[in-house]
């Protein structure tokens, strides 16, 4: 049985709410770099970047992506697995604040192997993180910055973000494991 | 992927688009600042170069060293213990070292072979070269290399039209070449002197041609291979003069070409002989880019080797 948690306009509503977060807690857009976490995290970067932009009437920040597969714990649990798409914006990541954009906060290592691929592309000033849902068990002493969400999840749980860009419909959906 | 890289048959369509996939992406990972990668820490891959070779053991190892690896280059030049035997004595050697990757190179066909099935060793074999046989990450390179210029760098080869020129008979850039490029889709035609030509050519995936200058007008990617003097022990032509004026490259030659069209060569050139300096400086000689690319591919093969599961 799958429950859907979250519908198109929750998402809608929960990914303008973090981007008015972001711009109060950061004071403004300027310096700011959001880098989505390939695949799901890319385009939810982008749509806060944009919301961003429209809030503050300018140009919305720019977007990259971290590919974090070269850095993950689980490298050799499974077969080697294809890479994604990291993508530099072209100021950098130098002293600025980025805002690591994913769509699920889970046991945390994603978000490690994130935050060591960032360093090997430069230093920001600061790393924000942002996620669509936190549906906790961390394995890692990490948290979110802006959350869309918070799921109470079992372990036996699957959580899964589906957006329109990938998969033709924006939902967040609790099934159960197999 | 199968577990080791022996020949460029090895790889399935999807195989192929996977490493080239992989390839460009860790591409990017060369021009930035911290050229390293930790994804193979803690392995160790040796390079077993059994013959000469500068720009492939080099490509490999800092392919290897960008994956952080830990690399131990061997060179077993100037053994002379025969070859069955020394192999097998080197083999437990790397295993007794705990190598989790082998590349090699030898002067004999299907030595890597050998190493990978014969249950000397438990690495992952990577064929840098074998003989006459089959070079398949130069394979790989040239097709990224193709599909990077003909394909927007994306997807496969299908439709490409490639022409690989010279001593396909000692060639094994041109063997694997043609299987790879025929998995990918592309249509390749091989030129040279039937003389160069091997026994069976007439069953390979590509077609033959004795003369030159007919396909040059339908070529997108021209391959000139090297005239390899030292794995000569008889006369395949007439003269140095004779060769370079039926099946060099050179300004006329390049000028037959489509506009968009490359010119390649694995290196190393005979300048003057299979391709004059014109061309190969030229501007469509794509052929330092090769050597770029080089890495990118061979970093691409050790992840996707080495990089997951022993039982990937």
């Amino acid at each position: 049985m799958a429950t859907r948690v979250l519908d198109q306009s929750d998402i809608s509503r929960a990914l303008s709410r973090i981007a008015h977060e972001i711009l109060e807690r950061e004071k403004g857009a300027a310096n700011l770099v959001l880098m989505g976490i390939p695949s799901r995290g890319v385009p939810l970067a982008h749509r806060i970047a944009e919301r961003i932009g429209a809030i503050e009437q300018g140009a919305a920040p720019p977007v990259g992506s971290v590919d974090i597969t070269m850095f993950r714990d689980d490298l050799r649990m499974r077969p080697a697995r294809p890479l994604a798409r990291t993508e530099v914006p072209p100021g950098g990541i130098d002293g600025r604040t980025v805002v690591l954009v994913d769509d699920v906060l889970f046991s945390g290592r994603s978000i490690r192997a994130a935050l060591d691929a960032l360093s090997e592309i430069g230093r920001p000033r600061a790393v924000r993180l942002a996620v669509l849902v936190d549906r906790g068990h961390r394995e890692l002493p990490i948290r979110a910055d802006y959350v869309g969400k918070n799921v109470p999840t079992s372990l036996r749980e699957t959580v899964r973000v589906r957006v329109v860009d990938s998969d033709g419909v924006d939902e967040v959906v609790i099934g159960e494991d197999a | 992927m199968k577990r080791h890289l022996l020949s460029a048959a090895d790889l399935s369509h999807d195989d192929a688009v996977l490493v080239l996939d992989t390839a460009r992406e860790l591409a990017a990972v060369s021009d930035r600042a911290v050229k390293k990668l930790p994804t193979l820490r803690g392995r160790t891959v040796v390079n077993l170069f059994f013959e000469d070779s500068t720009r492939t053991r080099i490509s490999f190892e800092a392919a290897a060293k960008r994956l952080s690896a830990d690399v131990i280059n061997f060179s077993a030049k100037g053994s002379s213990v025969s070859k069955g035997e020394s192999l097998k004595d080197t083999a437990m050697t790397l295993q007794a070292m705990g190598a989790d990757g082998v590349v090699i190179r030898h002067s004999a066909s299907g030595a890597p072979h050998r190493l990978a099935t014969a249950g000397w060793i438990g690495a992952a074999v990577v064929n840098a070269g074998d003989g006459t046989h089959e070079h398949p990450t130069q394979a790989l390179l040239d097709a990224y290399t193709m599909r990077h210029h003909l394909a927007g760098g994306s997807g496969d080869l299908a439709g490409a039209r490639v022409t690989i020129v010279g001593d396909v008979l000692h060639s094994r850039v041109a063997r694997s070449n043609v299987l790879l490029l025929d998995t990918l889709g592309a249509h390749v035609t091989l030129v040279a002197p039937p003389t160069l030509l091997p026994v069976g050519v007439e069953t390979w995936p590509c077609e033959v041609s004795y003369d030159l200058d007919a396909p040059l007008p339908h070529t997108d990617a021209l391959m000139m291979l090297r005239v390899q003097r030292e794995r000569m022990s008889a006369a395949y032509f007439p003269s140095e003069r004779e060769y370079s004026r039926r099946y060099g490259l050179d300004a006329r030659r390049s000028a037959l070409l489509p506009t968009d069209a490359i010119v390649m060569h694995p290196g190393p050139m005979n300048r003057g002989m299979e391709i004059t300096a014109e061309v190969a400086d030229g501007p469509r000689s794509v052929i330092v880019e090769q050597v770029t690319n080089g890495v990118s591919i061979r970093m691409a093969v050790l992840y996707l080797l080495l990089g997951g599961a022993e039982t990937a």
